[in-house]
């Protein structure tokens, strides 16, 4: 068992769920209820990456945050090394690679919201922070616990993505899906069974809480 | 009696074949809106409260301009000191009876807001209903509350759009009493001839998006009482009172 690829695998996956959340939540809130034209257009670029092979949107990736662009060049002066082949491009990566995943059920969510709670609370004088903070984020509780386990889950099971910009790089870049995809090569198919079976286990216990906590909700609902 | 805390309207507004052009001031501290379903009463009320601007047009409460297009000036709905109180109570589900009337409350300190609140909820009879969510009210006791909520910031004016409607008229005559005597100006909306002749009121007559009466009630809904009357062969002249 690879546990330097389970920590890997577990830090990558929190710190891109906690920053899917920061940059997916002002989004969602934006996509929802503006008014603006360039909504659809938005609405389509965040759901991209839903719809691109793990490839596709890896080797973009890997290109930006080379030396041939001026993005990758500037990261470069800025920090000595490049972006990709680093944890921390990792994370960017799969920030974009997982942002439909935190996007859409917290669209979902506020749009369920009744409207009429949402004109009370700006006849109360709420600010948009005050509505998001005490009246949206509330509300669309479960919406975010779903949009959280579903950014941690992709995120621990990510593999096309992970490979084209972090290569294969042991406590760097080496997440449990390439892990496994190493062992394999090497026909080591017991060792690559044990990590699988961490893969299903995380997957099942997230998906365990998600729907535990919607159980709980309903009833909650139900009782009135 | 007009004085310098009423609300003066001039405004026009459309939305495809609907037109709703209004000019009136409000006279007396209680004024009933009534009109037919679809002239214009919610649209108006929702106009005032900023939820939707005008096309044009210039609203004033008291000294305060709340909208004038000529000047582009808008103020947002949480400024106007206006309450709006719908059919539908639309408390804050999540939140207790206590949470929900504290809602407008936030720019009071701790101790401020709290007693504001008692204060509230004592004078709707509403204290035994503090710590329950609204899943758990009655629709009566919803409306109450909802009320209480939109009082509470001690709003200039008070918008309602029907709120009672769901109500039975013991429960309708005691929040109407409970408004009264709160000395809040009122607008009330109703397409129910029988309630809005019993608020014994100021009316303004709203008919397909424009004004075409207003004054006392008694006097103002006299026609329409007489048609309903004459409808239910009652006769005209008839000394029964309506809707008693």
């Amino acid at each position: 068992m690879d546990f330097q690829a389970l920590a890997l695998t577990l830090r990558l996956a929190i710190v891109t769920t906690a920053l899917l959340l920061v940059i997916a939540v002002p989004l969602a809130y934006w996509i929802a209820f503006t008014g603006s034209r360039l909504r659809a257009l938005v609405e389509a670029v965040s759901t991209l990456p839903l719809l691109l092979p793990p490839t596709v949107l890896g080797f973009y990736l890997l290109v930006l945050m080379g030396p041939r662009t001026a993005f990758g060049r500037a990261w470069i002066q800025l920090t000595g090394h490049p972006l990709a082949f680093s944890f921390a491009g990792l994370v960017v990566g799969s920030v974009i690679y997982s942002l439909p995943f935190a996007v859409q059920p917290l669209v979902a969510g506020f749009s369920g919201v009744d409207i009429a709670l949402l004109e009370q609370a700006r006849l109360l004088g709420a600010s948009r922070l005050r509505l998001l903070r005490a009246v949206l984020l509330p509300l669309s509780a479960r919406s975010v616990l779903t949009a959280a386990v579903l950014c941690f889950t992709h995120t621990v099971g990510e593999f096309g993505v992970v490979l084209m910009i972090g290569g294969d790089i042991p406590g760097a870049t080496r997440t449990l899906s390439i892990s496994i995809y190493d062992q394999v090569q090497d026909f080591a198919y017991a060792q690559a069974n044990r990590t699988a079976l961490v893969l299903v286990v995380i997957s099942v216990a997230a998906l365990v809480l998600l729907y535990s906590q919607r159980r709980s909700g309903l009833s909650e609902a139900r009782r009135g | 009696m007009v004085d310098d805390t009423m609300l003066r309207a001039d405004v026009r507004f459309t939305r495809g074949a609907f037109v709703l052009e209004a000019r009136f001031e409000l006279r007396s501290s209680w004024t009933v809106l009534f009109g037919a379903s679809g002239a214009g009463k919610t649209t108006l009320l929702r106009i005032l409260s900023g939820l939707i601007a005008p096309d044009r047009g210039r609203i004033s409460l008291g000294q305060r301009v709340l909208v004038d297009s000529d000047a582009r000036l808008t103020v947002e709905p949480g400024l106007r000191r206006i309450g709006f109180v719908t059919q539908q109570a639309a408390l804050f589900p999540h939140l207790t009876a206590r949470a929900n009337v504290a809602f407008g409350l936030h720019l009071l300190a701790g101790e401020k807001r709290e007693a504001r609140v008692a204060e509230m909820l004592r004078f709707f009879s509403a204290e035994s209903l503090a710590d329950r969510k609204p899943g758990r009210l009655s629709g009566g006791e919803g409306q109450r509350i909802a009320i209480a909520r939109a009082l509470a910031p001690q709003p200039e004016l008070l918008l309602l759009d029907e709120p009672f409607a769901a109500l039975d008229s013991a429960a309708r005559s005691a929040i109407a009493g409970n408004l009264r005597s709160s000395g809040v100006q009122v607008l009330y909306v109703s397409h129910d001839l029988a309630d809005a002749w019993q608020m014994n009121a100021d009316a303004i007559v709203l008919e397909a998006g424009r004004i075409e009466a207003q004054g006392p009630a008694r006097t103002v809904l006299a026609p329409y009482r007489e048609r309903v009357l004459e409808q239910l062969g009652i006769g005209a002249a008839s000394e029964l009172e309506f809707g008693a």
